[in-house]
């Protein structure tokens, strides 16, 4: 057991040695596997973050009823009745017409415009929050609302982030499809890398056999290789992300706190950081495996 | 402790280099292959360590049948064995004293005992002042004598030499002949293959003569 450990930790040695020694091309091909992997997983968390921002407008779904302008104040006190006592209705609050004009002047700065009007063009409105949150019957409850009488219009404000969530959906199927095309290119390039050491070595491979090294053996210092290149190419990965959203967050601040209070996107969280690791050095360990076992192949005896 | 039976060695293409070849070997014999090049010494050799298949016949070494051998035991077969080359295969890129050192290596030997096993057999064959050399400084007598240290240091049974004395003049191999005598004096199994009949003269020892793939009666 020590001799076999003592045996692992000199090939580590082994193979550490052999990235200082070809340094420019370890680090061209790590940069290689970094960029390879940041596109997808950087792609992942922006729409991860878009995702969770709309996921809390869905989250909270939400429906403003405009009233008709020829309605009454019974009406308008009726259906408010009637929209409390409805099964699928949560909360509702009401929105009388001077409010919202008030509302209008304050947000929008439109004083002097609306100071102008003749008369308060907005409608008296109930805004409702239902107790479903699932789209369709969202669009029900709306379809429902529209029949009754004096309600001019029902809108459904959720649904911009229905859409932008299939949208999200579909980016996430492209964001996956383009990660495992890019895995095959890095499978691709570690086996490439391992290819050319191997012929380097071809001459130490077959002494070693001849002189009854086991397949184990001849592979090991490879798969070290492909499974430490696949390390530190996440590492990049890691890096090139990180710092690509840090200053991504900081242009963005700047333009999201002109609409939405605060929009940032996520960097890594641990579990992600871990995954990209594991995956990529997975995917160096494989490139390297496939690489000797077809030269393995070739070599044995027939 | 190695048995041939009825052997026959196609290679792709046709040429037959061994027909019908069958003999025996006692443990702690000194047999010597003689025949012209190309009469399929060498072929003989890479059988017994599996490094080709027969086409036909069955090899057993220390009661292990070769030809038959499943890859995943090959390496522990060759462990038992010595195997010398005829083109050397010594490794250009690190020193005598590593070169050596392979065989342990490969077999997880512990790192202190096996410095003292390579020195041991690098003075057997008298190359313990070179061992931090690099090979290619080595004379061809000097090479050949750090190819019999790398497979004598995991002390194997069965020594395979082929044409140890190729191209040495004839003072290096009796030399090397005399490293050979003494292992056979421990008891190892020898299988020595040589074109220079004058050296095999010097020694006792069975021979085995092979002419166009066939064994000589």
């Amino acid at each position: 057991m020590r001799n076999w450990l003592i045996s692992h930790a000199h090939v580590l040695l082994f193979t550490l040695r052999r990235f200082f020694t070809t340094p420019l091309s370890s680090v061209l091909n790590i940069l290689v596997i970094g960029i390879a992997l940041s596109l997808p997983a950087g792609m992942y968390l922006i729409l991860k973050s878009v995702q969770s921002l709309a996921e809390q407008a869905v989250g909270t779904p939400q429906i403003t009823i405009f009233l008709s302008m020829d309605a009454s104040n019974d009406e308008v006190v009726n259906i408010g009745k009637q929209l409390k006592q409805h099964a699928g209705i949560n909360q509702v609050k009401f929105v009388p017409r001077d409010q919202a004009l008030e509302q209008l002047k304050q947000t929008t700065g439109l004083t002097d415009v609306i100071g102008g009007l003749a008369q308060n063009p907005l409608p008296d409105a109930y805004v409702i929050y239902p107790k479903i949150s699932d789209a369709q019957a969202l669009e029900a409850l709306r379809d429902e609302l529209q029949k009754w009488p004096k309600l001019e219009h029902v809108q459904l404000d959720s649904a911009w982030a229905h859409k932008l969530d299939a949208m999200l959906k579909f980016g996430l199927l492209a964001v996956l499809i383009l990660a495992v095309l890019l895995s095959f290119a890095l499978v691709a390039v570690t086996f490439n890398t391992i290819r050319l050491q191997i012929l380097t070595q071809r001459e130490e491979i077959e002494v070693s056999k001849l002189i009854g090294a086991t397949n184990a053996f001849i592979r090991r210092p490879f798969l070290y290789f492909g499974l430490l290149q696949g390390l530190l190419g996440a590492g990049a990965a890691w890096l090139i992300i990180t710092l690509t959203l840090y200053l991504l967050n900081n242009s963005l601040s700047e333009l999201t706190h002109l609409y939405v209070s605060s929009f940032t996107l996520h960097l890594p969280s641990i579990g992600e950081s871990f995954t990209l690791l594991f995956f990529s050095a997975y995917l160096g360990w494989l490139g390297a495996w496939l690489s000797v076992a077809q030269h393995l192949w070739k070599i044995e005896p027939r | 402790m190695i048995e041939f039976r009825q052997i026959c060695k196609r290679y792709p293409g046709g040429y037959e280099a061994l027909k019908n070849v069958s003999f025996e070997v006692a443990e702690g014999e000194m047999i010597f292959l003689t025949g012209h090049s190309g009469a399929g010494k060498s072929t003989l050799l890479k059988l017994i360590a599996a490094i080709e298949r027969p086409s036909s016949g069955s090899i057993v070494v220390k009661g292990q049948n070769v030809s038959s051998i499943q890859s995943g035991a090959l390496p522990y077969l060759r462990r038992n064995l010595g195997l010398i080359f005829q083109d050397h295969k010594i490794l250009y890129d690190r020193s005598v004293f590593d070169n050596v050192m392979l065989p342990l290596r490969i077999c997880g030997f512990d790192h202190r005992e096996s410095a003292k096993r390579v020195r041991a057999a690098l003075d057997k064959v008298g190359l313990l002042k070179r061992e931090k050399n690099n090979p290619i400084g080595l004379s061809g007598g000097e090479q050949q004598r750090l190819c019999i240290a790398r497979a004598i240091v995991n002390r194997p049974s069965i020594l395979l030499a082929d044409e140890p004395t190729g191209n040495l003049d004839a003072d290096y191999a009796s030399d090397i002949m005399g490293i050979f005598k003494s292992f056979h004096q421990v008891g190892v199994t020898l299988l020595i293959s040589s074109h220079d009949e004058s050296i095999l003269r010097q020694f006792k020892g069975r021979v085995l003569a092979l002419k166009n793939g066939e064994l000589c009666p």
